[in-house]
């Protein structure tokens, strides 16, 4: 069974945040909602380096966990996906993820979130609506997965930085980079999503 | 670069062996011996920095993830957008408050409560209903004015909604959601979350008159002690004195204004996300604000069993506003004594049987 996951290869992304702008235009969420997003650590100082970042589809996700209508859950893939029609917008998911993944529409003053919006993996929602159908791609974008695609983000990557697919097979692609390069600065957020990382 | 100091390092300690009389040829050979040995000493450090290609090794640099997180507890950077929280790369400390949430809080609030339950149900079975030991003498005398009643219920309504409300987001999804089904219970879910945020007000305003309105005499005097030494009215052969509140009621006083005060604080907080707050405040003010609800409710839960079940005539206090003479005398002597002082009442016109 394949896992899905996510892994950026930091030193080959040049914040040029094509993978946010293809996420965006992909799915066309709304204003205000960042699915992704690249952030740039030290920047301006040596050792400068930006990691693009999103749900990143935990194993024991704490969103799932902690959400007090257990409307998010796990597929059979590994993909984290929710039910916007079930979501109460408390916020408690964006309190528990590590990679402050889940957005709002909303600014959230008393509790006035909206249903939480956050990377599917390019595979439409986890609501009642029939896959690929119109009505589950205005709730929750596009269903690549289901047409065997995977994520428009990784895709679109221009450097290739951004890799998604099954974890074994994109561990071994990262692995083999950096034994030909001979560095690598890590798969930024594997052991806190996974509880496992790559072995370079 | 290293060869620009090197050679200023030589220049310099030349200068200074002036005096000795160093010949020009001894001078190159000192500066060129230095050059050498700082040029052994840099050559390790080079060649760690290049790649099995030759290039420089870009890396060298970078401080890893785990470095990072051994430094701080979630690693943030520069992001182009204007989302401040959205800088935050990573902070594994959600998985730990999930923890919290899930197994610390269900755990310690189902102890706590199911606890406090027990504790009073036992209290009962030992105790039973705390009699007025003379029977009624069927006269009255006011407890509580209008506008005090007021401010209790208006209080203690808001907590009970407050607190099952509350209750709902942490055990909601292990007790009512499989009765009613996810939907349902997703739809009672966000009534509850939206009767909780606006509730708070109306808590918080009953909050602040009990403070006022029940400051005074619940200040600490002296015959507190006394009833302590009495056994605080368990003991039946014994006479607990008491003022208009006595020192367990004083405690409950004391403990709500403090409770009340820090779980409305952190559930601002929580009502005006990241309004200079980041995400570990954010976390802190969640666990704050359930593990004060949690005590706050187990105290309440004793407030309300001696205020109904627990103790004869009670709850007329805060019913009607009016108590019985004898119950008076039972609990609250030496209020009881001011008071008909006050009124002009003759306390011997109330005769016990």
């Amino acid at each position: 069974m394949a896992r899905m996951k996510f892994l950026c290869d930091a030193d080959r992304c040049i914040d040029c945040n094509a993978c946010v702008t293809a996420c965006k235009n992909e799915n066309e969420v709304p204003w205000g909602i960042n699915r992704r997003r690249v952030v740039t650590i030290n920047d301006g100082k040596p050792g400068e380096r930006s990691v693009s970042m999103a749900c990143m589809h935990c194993t024991d996700a704490p969103c799932a966990s902690v959400c007090p209508v257990k409307c998010i859950y796990p597929t059979e893939d590994g993909i984290v996906l929710h039910n916007k029609d079930q979501c109460i917008g408390c916020g408690y998911c964006f309190y528990a993820c590590p990679f402050g993944a889940p957005q709002y529409p909303q600014v959230g003053n008393f509790g006035s979130r909206g249903k939480m919006d956050k990377c599917t993996y390019c595979a439409g929602g986890g609501g009642p609506e029939a896959p690929g159908s119109a009505e589950e791609y205005a709730k929750y974008g596009s269903n690549r997965f289901g047409e065997g695609k995977l994520p428009m983000c990784a895709e679109m990557c221009s450097t290739k930085s951004l890799l998604a697919g099954d974890g074994d097979i994109i561990a071994q692609l990262y692995e083999e980079r950096v034994e030909k390069r001979g560095y690598g600065s890590g798969a930024w957020g594997w052991t806190t999503a996974y509880h496992e990382d790559v072995k370079t | 670069m290293g060869s620009a100091i090197a050679a200023d390092e030589g220049a310099t300690i030349a200068d200074e062996d002036q005096v000795s009389a160093m010949t020009a040829f001894a001078r190159i050979c000192f500066a060129t011996l230095l050059l050498m040995l700082l040029g052994l000493t840099a050559a390790p450090a080079l060649a760690q920095k290049l790649a099995p290609d030759g290039a420089p090794n870009p890396t060298a640099s970078v401080t890893n993830q785990k470095t990072l997180l051994e430094q701080a507890p979630r690693i943030q950077g520069r992001i182009d957008i204007p989302d401040v929280k959205a800088s935050v790369l990573m902070q594994p400390m959600g998985r730990t408050w999930d923890y919290f949430h899930e197994v610390l809080l269900h755990w310690g609030g189902a102890v706590v409560i199911v606890g406090m339950v027990a504790v009073l149900a036992l209290a009962y079975l030992i105790m039973g209903r705390l009699r007025i030991e003379a029977g009624r003498s069927g006269q009255t005398i006011v407890r509580f004015k209008a506008f005090e009643r007021f401010s209790h219920w208006l209080t203690a309504v808001s907590f009970v909604l407050l607190g099952l409300t509350g209750l709902n987001i942490t055990f909601g999804k292990v007790l009512l959601r499989p009765l009613v089904g996810p939907d349902l219970f997703s739809d009672i879910s966000e009534i509850a979350k939206y009767v909780h945020n606006f509730t708070s007000f109306a808590f918080v305003t009953g909050l602040a008159l009990i403070t006022v309105l029940f400051f005074r005499d619940n200040l600490l005097k002296k015959v507190d002690i006394d009833w302590v030494k009495q056994g605080g009215g368990f003991i039946k052969s014994k006479h607990a004195p008491a003022g208009r509140f006595n020192l367990g009621e004083k405690m409950v006083y004391w403990l709500s204004v403090v409770a009340g005060i820090a779980v409305s604080a952190s559930g601002f907080v929580l009502l005006f996300p990241f309004y200079g707050t980041d995400i570990a405040d954010m976390q802190i003010a969640q666990v704050a604000h359930a593990v004060i609800a949690i005590l706050f409710i187990a105290l309440i839960l004793g407030h309300i069993y001696i205020g109904t079940l627990g103790m004869e005539g009670a709850f007329e206090a805060m019913g009607t506003g009016e108590v019985d003479l004898n119950w008076a005398r039972e609990h609250h002597d030496r209020w009881l004594a001011e008071k008909l002082e006050a009124e002009g009442r003759q306390a011997s016109a109330t005769p016990a049987e």
